[in-house]
């Protein structure tokens, strides 16, 4: 009877995890690691044969000069991202959550978050219509506040095409990070502040004194999601630069992965490729599950 | 405000006024391009491309009808059914997991508990080739499933935790009293735990739905045929298929954006704690 009931217990939680192990197992583990295997191999993507090339494929990464400019592409968006997205994005949640602007908050906070809620393929055609060299708005309005001369295809330009795709990101996400920081800073006791303005502190300096101290553990956090995001930005560039370009200047590492998969079909490179992505999203995983622990409280 | 505007000192004044400017710059930046777009779905494409800033001269109500019949329906109803089916998915087998992991005790839980939280860590890029190898070989490349699978997948270690983190704090009174009165596991899970969790689970599904509408890499690599694409994969293939026709395809674009922005809108609370939640989370 006991042996029983002490059996039925055991294989119940089998039970109920089952669909959820099975599913994370198969669709992400196993790929994980097929990935690694992938990359000591040279096969194409339309016939299943493998042929083993041993290190060959990231013998061939160090000598690639496009991964160095993906890397930096990457590493722009990252610094971009962590300037405009969060310290910026933190100065806006400030503002917000100052009594000043509180009544009209509601507002601004709304429509920021908006391009958060828009889907990354709208934001994408909307700004080729923007950035249109001939009928564009950014052009448009630059000749009409006299600054005629800064026009330029910004997106057919290999000096502004990798900036001006990381600013749609920053267009897009900028409002999500601030929403972040807006949670964040109203969960912080309002007698910090009433103690603060007895010593009679400004703004800036209860902003400097109160506000960062006490959100650092949301700006740790945000710092790790926009450099993560950065790490794996394919959508924009994708859609706006057609891949990367023009040439590979705007290239960042996740889209010249699928490029040498899909389009070269060295889908083998493409794997070694992926391996970079890993290596440095693990990297910046650790930090975080080291500063914070894994959330399993 | 202006009662606090007469008592405030000039540097405090020239620090709010920067402020409110700021406020405002970034208002019409984020704005006028949302507006921009509505309004220019109902100009004809050449007025759009003659002049790009001037309010639509007779509605083109049309746009949407063209938009609409030349495929944005079908993307519509595609992305409806990912999501209906990825969100299905997230909260029946994210419960039931969460459920394991949280009201069982066994020295093997926490290793299963390791494997789901590492799972939160890896991302859809470095899955990417073999995840296109597995489809094909499973036979269910192009087709809606090639979508729906991975996306349950990649959304289940989040939302497993959420929903957890909400299970562990249930009462142990509430599961006793109801093992008295004779409930099995599975009734418990589902005549208990689901119905108090109510909160969680909308959350996740919010979160889940937010993701299976917007996702563009896998949409765009694993379908080729136009039949199956969703939204944002769909408008790819629409703009190429329209090319200069601009105002349909604004119109397009409208089609996708607002409905969803409307819904978000409404859902907004939930959203943003689950979107904090899962940011300290993950």
């Amino acid at each position: 009877m006991t042996l029983s009931k002490k059996t039925r217990y055991s294989i119940e939680p089998i039970l109920f995890m089952l669909p959820l192990l099975a599913m994370i197992g198969l669709f992400i583990y196993y790929p994980l690691v097929q990935n690694f295997i992938n990359s000591f191999f040279r096969f194409s993507a339309f016939s299943p044969q493998k042929e083993y090339v041993g290190f060959e494929n990231f013998f061939r990464l160090a000598h690639d000069k496009v991964i160095v400019t993906a890397l930096k592409n990457n590493f722009r968006y990252a610094v971009v991202s962590l300037l405009v997205q969060v310290c910026f994005g933190l100065v806006l949640a400030a503002i917000l959550e100052d009594q000043f602007f509180k009544k009209y908050s509601v507002v601004f906070r709304t429509t920021f978050f908006l391009p958060v809620l828009i889907s990354i393929t709208v934001i994408c055609l909307l700004f080729t219509f923007i950035y249109h060299p001939t009928n564009g708005l950014l052009n448009g309005f630059l000749s009409l506040i006299g600054l005629g001369s800064w026009q330029r295809p910004w997106l057919g330009s290999s000096k502004t095409a990798i900036w001006a795709t990381i600013a749609v990101s920053q267009w897009q996400s900028t409002g999500y990070i601030m929403m972040l920081f807006i949670v964040a800073i109203q969960k912080i006791p309002a007698e910090l502040y009433e103690a603060a303005e007895l010593d009679g502190a400004g703004k800036i300096r209860k902003f400097f004194t109160i506000t960062i101290p006490q959100v650092k553990e949301t700006f740790f956090v945000a710092s790790v999601i926009t450099v993560t995001g950065s790490v794996l930005v394919f959508n924009e560039p994708y859609i706006l630069t057609a891949g990367g370009g023009p040439g590979t200047s705007s290239i960042t590492l996740a889209v010249y992965m699928y490029q040498s998969g899909f389009f070269k079909d060295m889908m083998g490179y493409a794997s070694a490729i992926a391996i970079v992505i890993f290596i440095i999203s693990a990297i910046l995983a650790f930090i975080q599950i080291k500063a914070f622990g894994t959330g399993e409280d | 405000m202006f009662q606090k505007w007469r008592r405030m000192s000039p540097g405090s004044r020239i620090l709010h006024s920067l402020a409110l400017l700021v406020l405002i710059i970034g208002f019409v930046m984020v704005a006028y391009p949302i507006f921009w777009i509505l309004m220019s779905s109902l100009k004809k494409s050449e007025e759009i491309t003659l002049n790009v800033w001037s309010l639509p001269t007779k509605l083109q109500w049309i746009n949407y009808k063209v938009a609409w019949e030349r495929g944005i329906s079908q993307y519509f109803l595609n992305s409806l059914l990912v999501t209906a089916a990825t969100i299905i998915g997230v909260v029946l087998i994210g419960s039931a997991g969460a459920y394991g992991l949280s009201r069982y005790k066994a020295s093997w839980i926490k290793y299963a508990l390791l494997f789901v939280t590492g799972g939160m860590m890896l991302n859809p890029q470095v899955c990417l080739i073999p995840l296109y190898e597995l489809l094909t070989r499973l036979n269910i490349r192009n087709t809606l499933y090639a979508l729906i699978l991975p996306y349950i997948a990649f959304r289940l270690p989040l939302s497993t935790l959420l929903i957890r983190s909400f299970f562990v704090g249930v009462p142990k009174e509430i599961e006793e009293s109801a093992t008295i009165d004779g409930c099995g596991s599975l009734q418990m899970f589902f005549r208990v735990f689901l119905p108090i969790s109510r909160p969680i689970l909308v959350t996740s599904a919010i979160l889940t739905a937010y993701y299976a509408w917007n996702e563009f890499m896998f949409a765009v690599i694993f379908i080729d045929s136009n039949k199956y694409r969703t939204i944002p994969a769909g408008l790819m293939s629409f703009r190429d298929a329209l090319q200069v026709d601009w105002g349909p395809l604004i119109a397009g674009m409208a089609i996708s954006a607002v409905p969803i922005m409307i819904f978000f809108i409404f859902v907004q609370k939930y959203f943003i704690q689950g979107m904090f939640a899962g940011s300290v989370k993950g």
